[in-house]
């Protein structure tokens, strides 16, 4: 006895075209598209376009193990509120991801939470030690198809070589947080003219770019498919053109603020603005845009990185790295990104969808007999980051006070409305 | 009966003769006071009475001229109670080339007026040593005090409103008032 | 002047302003007693995360000089790590009420980060490898001191060292610039940050180029830890070529002022005693400390907050 759900009055892009239609929704399908359709609960969607649910490849929920910076539940419903109904948690947990146990733990969260679909990501290798491979074998059959051991790179490259055979024989993905640890040793922000000023070690680009050049040749000899997370420079971007260009399974992420802001705003001495890979410069963001309209980067994945507020109100150099990105994601990118509407619904839906390997649910048409996960959203509302109404337990977002544009008006996930007016129904 | 020019144009209560005049009296008055010259050490405030006090100390060495008087500077901005009336002035900076234990010390400042710059003097004097006596000669002495201080040796005594301004220089004293007289 | 943080957030104007006061700090200093009650009734707090007895001893002098009240919190190293603490402890001392605070810590960008925090003036003692603005002021108050000018157009000031890990030399580079000098710096290139192209100094990585073009040169100290990081391949072949050794004290041109931040490692970056150096200032820097700190005390919460707008 479901309710049924009509989208009014809005336009629908799909991969084939767009239109201006009302959408039915039952038992968590899409049942009708067509004019002036009437249903229990109905949804205005005037001025807003209607496109399937966005998909982040990377987010930290925190669980288990810091719970006091972000839960699965109020990770699901920061992602709903943000347009989002699919997450790919990030196995830094602790315990991490490296065993079906806690896997079918962060599953059950999901489930139990009922927000968004959270796909747990495996570790490539044991507890993200770097040295030993994690039982991958048994995490796929438990349904996990994208591995990697983000916040860390993997940086032994015979592991590595080892670890993209193996992923081969399974058909799955790993994905890599390119960074040569000795390289950024301390390191708190992009190397640059503002780090010398502010006597801080820096983050050389080379120290992302060396991996991303190392993982690209170890795909070429072992043929596995390799995703790289949150890329930040102009000569990562060129890397992976070229290894596209021959042909190589590669696929590539950004994240908001890399589209969005720059090294200097370190000179603040706010820790918000600490993240890894760091904030790079102006050079670097038109170049990600530019692999972003060329398609050698096929997504925007938040890398949404909750921390408690304490550890954030540490000096730069002892405070973690991370921002806050699932409910500001669209926000931003509509605000900085230079991008078409068409281009962020694939770069949020359709591309990461695929990457993740749940295209069959999420990343589809709004079309009759299609799952019904979808974001409805205004792109040209303004609007600006209130910390008190965010959803995330933690408020490290470094958006305050800066206008962002489009907003999610409606989220449903299998066909029933998670955010309704802005205002998560649960 | 108002002694008060238009608001805001200065009136000008003492010439450059006058001025003159008076310190060769203040000279005088003091060497009669203190029985000669002996002990006397002549110290002007920054910044306003250092001018003064190099020409009462010139003068008092030209009437006795056996033996000369030293004068010094002091500057008392770090030695006041309150805020903001007379702020350090960089550069005019304390300098007391001589003991002052037991000797005789006229304070010279140009204007005299709430008393506090004199009471901040006294004390800046303690950091030099323990004088005998301390006097006071002043310019012009335009009332309000605040505290019990009072001259010694006074070139004019000046009724004045609170908020006027009083400039004293060699080229004689003016006063311009600030608000209408009777406020 | 709420604040002193960093050179270049004191400005130009502000630097004059507090080297000007400072020679009336000198004078007082040079009195029979040398105490004057201007800031009494302030409470000064010294927060060093750091150990510096130097110039925590310094500031805290310059502190009752004026009549001040002073406060000592030395916290340990190990108590340091969580800002929780920090905030918490900034927060209960500026409750007691605290005038100013005197920080010295080695993560940078505290002295910005506890304003949020406390109404009480800030005073960077140090902050990790970015800025020490008194120690600053003092250098060039005791250049000014020693070759009577008020400013440095046309002198030539070499600083030799360990410049990337330098607070001092950050702050030194702007204040001398600031004052017209012309700087060099001269270091391995493992020991420049990589890329000072955007400050207004020129580099050279042979120490015996530039000794006697230097009217003054001012030596850093080296950690011995740079020798484990990889910075220098040896101490000694460190002090073979960028330390002071009596040699390079010879070619020192009759008028060049040498001089030392301190603490001093003998025997790397200073091969001779300072005390056998005709031109070693390294004591007047010690003696100016106090008169500098005086003035930024009294320039900070004295009636010198007043200077800005008054004739």
């Amino acid at each position: 006895m479901s309710k049924t759900v009509v989208i009014k009055g809005g336009k629908i892009i799909n991969h084939d075209g767009e239109l201006r239609a009302d959408v039915r929704i039952e038992n968590e399908i899409v049942v009708e598209v067509g004019a002036n359709l009437k249903g229990d609960v109905e949804l205005d969607a005037s001025g807003c376009i209607v496109t399937s649910g966005f998909v982040d490849l990377h987010a930290h929920l925190r669980e288990p193990g810091k719970e006091e910076a972000e839960t699965i539940e109020t990770g699901s419903r920061a992602g709903a509120l943000g347009g989002y109904t699919a997450l790919v948690a990030m196995p830094n947990t602790d315990p991490p991801q490296d065993s079906v146990a806690v896997i079918d733990f962060v599953r059950e969260q999901g489930k139990r939470a009922g927000l968004v679909d959270v796909i747990p990501s495996g570790c490539i290798t044991l507890g993200r030690q770097g040295e030993t491979l994690a039982p991958m074998a048994e995490l796929a059959q438990a349904g996990v198809n994208f591995f990697t051991d983000d916040g860390f790179g993997v940086q032994d490259a015979s592991l590595m070589r080892r670890a993209l055979e193996y992923a081969r024989g399974l058909g799955v993905t790993l994905a890599q947080h390119c960074e040569v640890a000795e390289l950024t040793k301390g390191a708190v922000m992009s190397e640059c003219q503002c780090c010398t000023d502010l006597g801080l070690p820096g983050w050389p680009a080379i120290a992302e770019e060396l991996m991303v050049f190392r993982d690209i040749e170890l795909v070429r000899i072992t043929g596995a498919t390799m995703h790289f997370l949150h890329l930040s420079t102009a000569r990562s971007v060129d890397l992976v053109r070229a290894a596209k260009r021959d042909g190589l399974p590669i696929t590539a992420e950004v994240t908001p603020h890399h589209l969005s802001l720059t090294q200097e705003l370190l000179a603040s001495y706010d820790s918000v603005y600490k993240v890894n890979p760091p904030l790079r410069s102006n050079d670097d963001i038109r170049a990600l845009k530019i692999g972003l309209l060329d398609g050698t980067i096929d997504a925007i994945a938040t890398d949404h990185a909750p921390h408690p507020r304490r550890d954030k109100e540490m000096s730069l150099d002892m405070a973690p790295p991370g921002m806050l990105g699932l409910e500001t994601a669209l926000g931003v990118v509509l605000a900085f990104g230079d991008l078409e509407i068409k281009d962020v619904v694939a770069l949020l839906s359709w591309n990461p969808a695929r990457i993740a390997k749940i295209d069959n649910a999420h990343g589809r048409p709004i079309a009759v007999s299609e799952p019904a996960n979808i974001c409805i959203f205004d792109p040209e509302l303004s609007w600006s980051v209130d910390l008190q109404r965010l959803a995330s337990k933690s408020i490290n977002s470094p958006y305050v006070g800066r206008t962002l544009r489009g907003k999610v008006r409606h989220t449903i996930f299998r066909g029933t409305p998670t955010v309704i007016d802005g205002q998560a129904q649960k | 009966m108002s002694t008060y020019a238009s608001l805001n144009s200065p009136h000008e209560v003492m010439s450059a003769t006058d001025v003159r005049r008076a310190i060769v009296r203040i000279a005088h008055e003091i060497i009669e006071r203190n029985h000669g010259i002996e002990g006397l050490a002549i110290v002007g405030l920054q910044r306003g009475g250092t001018w003064i006090a190099e020409a009462i100390t010139k003068q008092i060495n030209e009437i006795e001229s056996s033996v000369t008087v030293p004068v010094g500077a002091l500057d008392v901005s770090l030695h006041r109670d309150d805020i903001g009336i007379r702020p350090v002035s960089l550069g005019a900076i304390t300098d007391i080339p001589f003991d002052l234990t037991g000797a005789t010390v006229v304070l010279v400042d140009d204007v005299l007026f709430t008393g506090r710059t004199v009471r901040a003097a006294m004390e800046g004097l303690n950091n030099f040593g323990r004088p005998r006596a301390v006097q006071l000669a002043v310019l012009i002495d335009r009332g309000h005090r605040e505290l019990p201080i009072r001259p010694d040796f006074v070139g004019k005594n000046l009724p004045t409103q609170k908020d006027d301004d009083v400039s004293a220089t060699s080229d004689g004293v003016r006063i311009t008032a600030m608000n209408a007289s009777g406020k | 002047m709420k604040h002193l943080r960093s050179i270049d957030e004191l400005g130009h104007s502000g630097l004059l302003e507090i080297l000007q006061l400072t020679d009336h700090m000198t004078e007082i200093n040079q009195r029979p007693v040398p105490k004057v009650p201007a800031l009494r009734g302030r409470t000064v707090a010294s927060l060093f995360f750091e150990d510096s007895t130097r110039t925590r001893l310094s500031f805290e002098t310059a502190a009752k000089r004026l009549s001040a009240d002073t406060l000592t919190f030395n916290v340990s190293t190990s108590s340091v790590n969580k800002g929780e603490s920090l905030r918490d402890t900034v927060a209960t001392i500026t409750d007691m009420g605290v005038d100013a605070f005197v920080v010295r810590h080695k993560s940078v960008g505290i002295p910005w980060q506890i304003e949020q925090w406390t109404k009480a003036s800030i005073i960077n003692a140090g902050d990790g490898a970015h800025q020490h603005p008194t120690q600053a002021i003092v250098d060039c108050y005791t250049i000014r001191e020693a070759t009577h000018t008020a400013r440095f157009d046309g002198m030539q000031i070499t600083i030799v060292g360990d410049i990337k890990h330098s607070r001092v030399a950050r702050s030194n580079i702007q204040a001398f610039s600031m004052l017209g000098a012309k700087v060099t710096l001269v270091a391995p290139p493992t020991l420049l940050p990589p890329d000072v192209s955007h400050w207004p100094v020129d580099v050279n990585h042979h120490l015996d180029e530039v000794i006697p073009t230097s009217d003054v040169l001012y030596m850093l100290r080296l950690q011995s830890e740079r020798m484990s990081q990889g910075h220098v391949p040896t101490l000694r072949e460190y002090s073979e070529q960028y330390g002071l050794t009596q040699k390079r004290v010879a070619r020192l041109r009759d008028s060049a002022i040498v001089m030392h931040p301190g603490p001093m490692n003998r025997g790397v970056e200073m091969q001779i005693d300072p005390s056998d150096v005709k031109n070693s200032l390294i004591h007047r820097q010690v003696a100016n400390g106090v008169s500098v700190r005086m003035a930024v005390l009294f320039d900070l919460l004295g009636s010198g907050a007043n200077l800005g707008g008054q004739a």
